[in-house]
């Protein structure tokens, strides 16, 4: 049996809401979920369902205010910042944007290097720690040297991989890490993702709203919807024959690149509306 | 599969601003000057003839000579080491008020701009209660309660200088605080101190030296207004209180006051001109970054195209499916190209011969990666090419007038009545400051000359069409009252309120969920139907395409590489490019699979 690295027990995450004594906003409402270790769970959902709120609640970088979400047994949802500097090292994040989640002014090398001295990890050390890095996430060694905007959005992806992976953590928060590449650009990473996977044995939450990444990705899969898991289990199973009629009407909603099956699919996915429109009559009546 | 990464230019590290500034001719020379001056303050018992408080009486108001080189003043004391010594006390008091300032203006607005709460509420209102106080005003109420110290008086000044700093910092510090690198910093473990000091200080820097310099300028023409009032301290040379003595016998020796005046002068503007010149060279090192982006285009550009001669391959052409029944010509592209001029007076080519033929009832999906010139070839069908934008060669034929050619204004009658266009982000494109109404009705009204009450009943029966369930309502709510899948039906709405020709539709759904995506395609396939209007279609997915085009460009890096029907496209791709992002595609591949304990195969656990 493997072991569970994370798990998410009931978890809610509140906003406080601007006004007075209004009620705070819940973005996320009592949300389970569980990564054991080397797996990829892949969160689907559409704007607004709270997915990206869970990876930061995960992170540290959201209010937990119910629930609790256990790393290897250890409690972490209201780690103190000493606490969360020693998790630095279990859990990472790659995030959606490689334009603004590198810092524009420093380069590549003490990009890389800033995880490394917090754990005080001596200068020649975290040079060769570099050149591995960049190796591992396949950019020449000269990259070390240069400032991020000098790199694609491919590219900087990698740069931000690579600093997730300094550290060698257990579990990788991977918010939309492909969103904003081009479509041949994302595959590329997305298969560094998975060697990288079968490598180190890290386990990946992997946040996306593109079912099709998220297929290809993810072991297990949930689905969000309104701060709430809506389905949850194994990848084949949910992306195949989703049972949720939301995760149906999501799978029904994305167009398949093939003229004469995305017809076929169209006409599907208007019987379903109306199959569900009448279901939701009849449970009305009833 | 990993993609080998381009050869990047050479040499673009970092090049320090003082190095910079050595180029910029009012830079070196308001430095050179400054530092004379601070030279000479610091050697003044070395350069000094006399002591610069010894007074003579034979030598009252002595004239230039041997013994005194810029003369004596009405105590008989010698101007010229007067002038260094009081270099000294000038400058190191401007320094004393800008260190306080700087401590106190930039850790205020640090901490409230990283920390934000209740300090943040309090030091903003402190800053914003400073800068409505005279400042002239208090310092002299405080030279009256705390007597002529000039040390002191130019602490004050410091404080009240402070806000200066608090705000330039505040500002920067807030916008980069949610700035992803710094989340991904504290999740890295790095304690507060250390990401203020490594990430969020670096951002203030260069704004805070170039205030650093104006603010010196402003301390000492102030230092230098208080002592000429004889308000300062009688015991110390500075510039202002020999100002001071030079005024009152401006007759008798009029150059006593020449001497400090043209002094403090060219401190001040040498302080004013430095900082201009470091703001230049701090916003120009954004320019040649932007250059060599596009130089890199130009040259990515460059090279395909030197490709594509070498292989002799145009973009490859599919012929018509048999028995399609083809419109007549609604749109014809023919060699068309766009360039950008640049500053150095050449032009970046970034669309090149691109030909396109866009039919009525057809829609035409435009397909390629970023920096293809998919976006840039629907904007030169609109003429709204950005900024510094043209079309370099090429004809644009719609409806037998050659849009290229036309002048502004007989363009305008064209676009939004006969070519109409859907924005990627719809909320940018929709005026908060107006009702969804208005903003629908007013192009209605100019192009078709209908009367407001016709214009009111047409935008209603729009907003139905377009499937917005309470037009009524969503007449008179404003943009941020709708979600963005109703706020793109509503520019839809718009986009055909002139029941256009030709529809120039720029990555419609990509910021919309999915099954909103699904709704709006429907939508834009039923009015394509509806209106027989020609569509071209810009995106990046492919399943878009599949699902609403008839026919398909594909673009590579400013040049069609391949068009044809759809079905040819997808299922007989011939160019490599376009395989390559039909092979990209994931809907077809298998799903991960069962997580297996297989996997975990040199891990050690």
């Amino acid at each position: 049996m493997t072991e569970t690295l994370l798990d998410i027990k009931d978890v809610v995450v509140e906003y406080p809401s601007k006004g007075f004594r209004k009620e705070p906003f819940k973005a996320l409402k009592g949300v389970s979920l569980d990564i054991r270790q080397g797996e990829t769970v892949g969160l689907v959902g559409e704007s607004g369902s709270g997915k990206t709120t869970l990876g930061r609640a995960v992170l540290g970088l959201a209010p937990v205010t119910g629930g609790g979400i256990k790393y290897r047994g250890r409690e972490i949802s209201k780690a103190t910042r000493a606490q969360r500097r020693d998790l630095s090292h279990e859990i990472q994040v790659v995030f959606q944007d490689p334009y603004t989640s590198l810092n524009p002014s420093m380069t590549i090398e003490q990009i890389l290097t800033e995880p490394l001295t917090v754990r005080k990890v001596g200068r020649q050390a975290a040079n060769k720690r570099v050149a591995e890095l960049l190796d591992q996430v396949r950019l020449p060694p000269g990259a070390a040297h240069r400032l991020p905007r000098e790199f694609s959005g491919g590219q900087r992806q990698r740069v931000a991989i690579a600093r997730a992976l300094a550290l060698d953590p257990k579990l990788i928060v991977c918010d939309e890490p492909v969103s904003a590449l081009d479509l041949s650009t994302q595959a590329r990473v997305m298969e560094l993702f998975i060697e990288i996977q079968e490598r180190t044995g890290v386990a990946y939450l992997f946040v996306s709203h593109d079912l099709a990444v998220v297929r290809h990705l993810s072991h297990r899969v949930a689905v969000m919807y309104h701060g709430e898991i809506v389905e949850w289990g194994d990848g084949e199973q949910v992306t195949g024959a989703p049972e949720h009629p939301y995760t149906q009407r999501l799978f029904m909603a994305a167009p398949i690149p093939d003229p004469d099956r995305q017809a076929q699919h169209r006409a599907d996915r208007l019987r379903l509306l109306e199959l569900q429109r009448e279901q939701d009559v009849q449970a009305g009546v009833a | 599969m990993i993609e080998s990464p381009p050869p990047m230019p050479a040499g673009a590290a970092k090049v320090s601003l003082f190095r910079r500034l050595l180029t910029h001719p009012t830079g070196v020379v308001s430095m050179v000057l400054l530092v004379l001056v601070a030279l000479a303050s610091v050697l003044a018992p070395l350069l000094a003839t006399h002591d610069p408080n010894t007074a003579s009486v034979q030598q009252v108001l002595a004239k230039a000579g041997s013994e005194h080189i810029l003369g004596a003043d009405s105590a008989g004391r010698d101007v010229f080491s007067r002038l260094l010594f009081a270099g000294q006390f000038s400058l190191a008091g401007a320094l004393v008020a800008l260190a306080v300032a700087l401590i106190l203006g930039v850790t205020a607005g640090l901490a409230a701009g990283y920390y934000g709460g209740w300090f943040d509420s309090v030091s903003s209102w402190l800053t914003g209660l400073m800068m409505a106080l005279p400042g002239m005003v208090v310092l002299l109420a405080a030279r009256a309660v705390v007597g002529p110290s000039m040390w002191l008086s130019m602490m004050i000044f410091g404080v009240l200088l402070s806000p200066a700093f608090f705000r330039l910092v505040y500002a920067s510090v807030t916008a980069v605080r949610n700035e992803l690198y710094v989340d991904a910093a504290r999740v890295s473990g790095l304690s507060d101190v250390r990401i203020i000091g490594r990430h969020i200080l670096t951002v203030v820097r260069a704004p805070v030296i170039i205030q650093s310099a104006m603010v010196l300028g402003i301390a000492i023409a102030i230092q230098a207004g208080l002592e000429f009032l004889g308000l300062g301290d009688r015991n110390i040379p500075t510039w202002g209180s020999m100002l001071n003595d030079g005024f009152i016998n401006i007759f008798k020796s009029p150059t006593l006051v020449l001497w400090p005046a043209l002094i403090i002068g060219l401190v001040c503007i040498a302080l004013t001109l430095l900082a201009n010149a470091m703001r230049d060279e701090l916003e120009r090192s954004r320019g040649p970054v932007k250059k060599s982006h596009k130089a890199a285009a130009a040259e990515a550009a460059a090279d395909a195209e030197g490709a594509a001669e070498k292989r002799g391959a145009a973009a490859v052409v599919h012929a018509d499916e048999p028995n399609e029944d083809a419109g007549e010509i609604l749109l014809e592209v023919t060699d068309l190209g766009v360039g950008y001029d640049q500053p150095d007076g050449s032009t970046t080519h970034v669309v090149n011969h691109v030909n396109l033929t866009v039919r009525r009832g057809e829609v035409h999906g435009l397909v390629g990666e970023s920096g293809s010139g998919k976006t840039q070839t629907a904007f030169s069908i609109l003429r709204l090419l950005p900024q510094g934008g043209r079309i370099t060669g090429g004809s644009i034929f719609f409806e037998g007038q050659d849009l290229a050619q036309l002048s502004e204004k007989e363009m305008t009658k064209v676009r939004g009545k006969r070519i109409a266009y859907i924005p990627q982000e719809p909320m940018s494109n929709l005026d908060s400051a107006f009702t969804i109404g208005s903003q629908l009705m007013e192009p209605m009204r100019v192009c078709l000359g209908i009367s407001k009450a016709e214009a009111r009943k047409r935008a209603l029966s729009l907003l139905a069409k377009v499937g917005i369930p309470n037009p009524e309502r969503t007449f008179d709510a404003y943009p941020h009252q709708i979600s963005g899948g109703m706020a793109q039906r509503v520019l839809i709405a718009g986009a055909v309120s002139c029941e256009p020709d030709l529809l120039i539709a720029d990555e419609p759904t990509t910021a919309l969920d999915v099954t909103v995506q699904a709704e709006v395609l429907n939508l834009l396939r039923e009015l394509q139907d509806e209106l027989n209007m020609g569509v071209i279609l810009v995106t990046h997915n492919f399943g878009v395409v599949a699902d609403l085009c008839d026919r398909v460009t594909v673009m590579q890096t400013g040049r069609v590489v391949e068009t044809g029907p759809v079905r040819s496209i997808f299922n007989h791709a011939q160019h490599p490019y376009t395989r390559q992002l039909l092979g990209a595609i994931l809907e077809d591949t298998a799903p991960r699979g069962q997580y297996t304990l297989k996997e975990l195969k040199g891990v050690a656990s």
